[in-house]
């Protein structure tokens, strides 16, 4: 048995099992912390707090009826929501989520994709989540869903040009694209978010637009086009839809992590062996606990952005911005402030 | 192990374009081109070009088809009818193609024989190796590139956009 | 040694090659036309890649990252016109845009 696979596929288990997690918690989250914004008790009556909200919540979602329009375009009706859950659990793959493990005489670092080119495999496999959303509104054969879902990839590809020079300036000072030279560059200074605080900003904005989460969400909003793109779908597939929105959230905000507030590491803190890959793997889940817990209060604070608004701030306001905080990072490393 | 590789996503290659090529919908169609694509990424992992593969999934399948799925749904391009009898003399050149294209394998493989590539060293591999030689010795095409690209930008949007005489002449019949 | 023989690839592009050519010349759908179009330039891709391979140099790794470049403001500007086009025409069928037929 060759040691590297059997190493990554433990690795895998470990983040599948983790992302997998994520939604039954991040649905408790949302629904307790809404109603805590809006001043109401929300979920309380199944289990201590209303814990046991998710499993209610799983076991309707798979004994609904599954309801598919006559006239729908049945291959790609059913392969949408697969296409969305597929990016999202994808993109985790190079996110290092703990410092390198001494194992038996080898070094195994913790992350699945050991590519040379980590955060490009990010962004391309993101980029791939624009079809889910294309095929479901489409296949629909519904009015309101094709509205929504050409919304929601002109929103898409519209953000993820700030999302792509966001990411890239975060990357220049480390010269390299592995994630894992990042975070070393970032043990060796600062975390990134201090000097490129401006990059930051448009990083953050522009993960909320590409998530579809409040203030951008007019593709799917209720009151707007019905439900946008899923508007037909129904039991599982629907369920399947809301878990690759909340694990692309989750996605999104270990990329930030990574990239701005120093991903598994803290400063200060050494990481010795399994003791340190531990702590390493639960700085991580604390922090990306935050930015999604961020996610969460955004959403029910602020009013939701018009689609000629949310257009024009992605090209005439993050864009702009992002370039000119790509070409101050650069100057600032070549100058050698960085 | 990569043989297994390679025969998958060439027949899936393979499988995809034909699709891309024969099928109605042309939804189908630029669906299937992803798949072509992202088959063709994965060949050049394969072939040790790992930078080439991610920024084909990146540019090609995340940019451009998404552009055509866009423009296909905005003109509402609908199902194309086959032509049931075909041109006169079309299975003839039909045919004719074929056995040109196999008298050209034929001679690929006499010429070249079958030569194996050198091992895939860490260094060929890098992106250091090719950034070098981007930014070194074809430092000139790649600012052209860049400016060709702005221009094409600013092209399609000239291209695209309605045409404004529609309103001049709307605000002078409406002004006096 | 790799197991798959360069001329394998070779062989797989120009397969695409002709296939991509054939829906080039057959479609009468202006997009798909353009597909088959992506699809020969796809193929152009994996034979420069396959040689870069064979003959140990970075030249066509670096040639195919400039035909990306390319066909991206191909795409780009050749799209723009389909939809000018559109908007006088109202179709994309090729064969109806005669004008300058004689």
């Amino acid at each position: 048995m060759n040691p590297e696979l059997v190493a990554t596929v433990i690795k895998l288990v470990v983040i599948v099992g983790f992302l997998i997690n994520v939604v039954p918690v991040m649905l408790w989250v949302e629904r307790r912390g809404s109603a805590y914004i809006q001043d109401r008790p929300g979920p309380n009556r199944l289990g201590p707090l209303g814990l046991f909200q998710g499993l209610a919540d799983a076991a309707k979602f798979m004994f609904k009826e599954d309801v598919t329009p006559a006239a729908a375009d049945k291959p790609l009706f059913i392969m949408a929501p697969i296409l969305a859950l597929l990016p999202a659990f994808t993109t985790f793959a190079v996110i290092p989520f703990g410092p390198d493990l001494q194992v038996g005489g080898r070094t195994v670092p913790l992350l699945i994709a050991n590519a040379d080119t980590g955060v490009l495999l990010f962004l391309a496999v993101a980029s791939l989540s624009v079809y889910a959303l294309v095929m479901a509104g489409y296949a629909s054969n519904n009015k309101f869903s094709l509205m929504g879902a050409i919304r929601a990839s002109a929103q898409l590809i519209s953000y993820e040009l700030a999302l792509t020079l966001s990411v890239l300036a975060a990357i220049i000072p480390a010269s390299s694209f592995h994630l894992a030279d990042v975070i070393q560059y970032q043990r060796d200074h600062v975390w990134s978010v201090l000097p490129q605080f401006v990059g930051f900003v448009v990083f953050v904005i522009a993960a909320f637009a590409e998530t579809n989460r409040l203030p951008f969400d007019l593709p799917e909003a209720e009151s707007e086009l019905v439900a946008g793109f899923h508007t037909e779908y129904s039991a599982m597939r629907f369920a399947t839809f809301f878990m690759a929105e909340y694990i692309s959230m989750t996605c999104l905000s270990a990329l930030g992590v990574t990239l701005y507030l120093g991903g598994w590491s803290l400063p200060w803190v050494e990481y010795h062996g399994w003791w340190g890959a531990i702590l390493g793997f639960a700085t991580l889940i604390a922090k990306i606990s935050v930015c999604l817990a961020f996610f969460v209060w955004v959403r029910w604070t602020f009013p939701r952005f018009r689609y000629d608004q949310l257009m024009r701030l992605g090209w005439k306001v993050l864009l702009p911005l992002a370039i000119a905080n790509l070409i101050g990072v650069s100057a600032a490393t070549v100058a050698g402030w960085l | 192990m990569e043989t297994l590789i390679f025969a998958l996503f060439a027949s899936l290659a393979l499988g995809s374009s034909i699709v891309v090529v024969a099928h109605k919908n042309p939804i189908y169609s630029t669906l299937s081109l992803v798949v072509t694509l992202f088959s063709v990424a994965v060949l050049f992992v394969l072939l040790g070009a790992p930078f080439l593969g991610v920024l084909q999934i990146l540019i090609y399948a995340g940019a451009i088809v998404v552009l055509f799925l866009f423009v296909v749904m905005l003109l509402n391009v609908q199902r194309e009818e086959m032509p049931h009898s075909g041109q006169p003399g079309q299975r003839v050149a039909a045919l004719l193609g074929a056995v040109v294209f196999a008298a050209f394998l034929v001679l690929l493989f006499w010429r070249a024989g079958s030569p194996q590539g050198q091992p895939l060293t860490e260094e060929f591999v890098s992106l250091k190796a090719l950034a070098r030689q981007l930014f070194s010795t074809y430092l000139l095409p790649f600012e052209i590139v860049g400016l060709l690209l702005l221009v094409a930008v600013i092209g399609a949007t000239v291209a695209a956009r309605k045409p404004p005489e529609v309103e001049e002449t709307a605000s002078k019949e409406a002004a006096p | 040694m790799s197991p798959v023989p360069v001329s394998w690839y070779l062989l797989l592009a120009a397969a695409l090659f002709a296939i991509g050519a054939a829906g080039a010349l057959t479609r009468r759908n202006g997009i798909s036309i353009f597909l088959s179009i992506e699809l020969m330039l796809n193929a152009a891709n994996l034979t420069l890649v396959a040689y870069a391979r064979q003959l140990g140099d970075h030249t066509g790794q670096v040639i195919v990252f400039f035909v990306m470049a390319v066909a991206a403001a191909e795409a780009a500007v050749g799209l723009a016109l389909f939809i000018a086009v559109f908007r006088n025409r109202l179709t994309i069928d090729v064969n109806r845009m005669n004008l300058m037929r004689w």
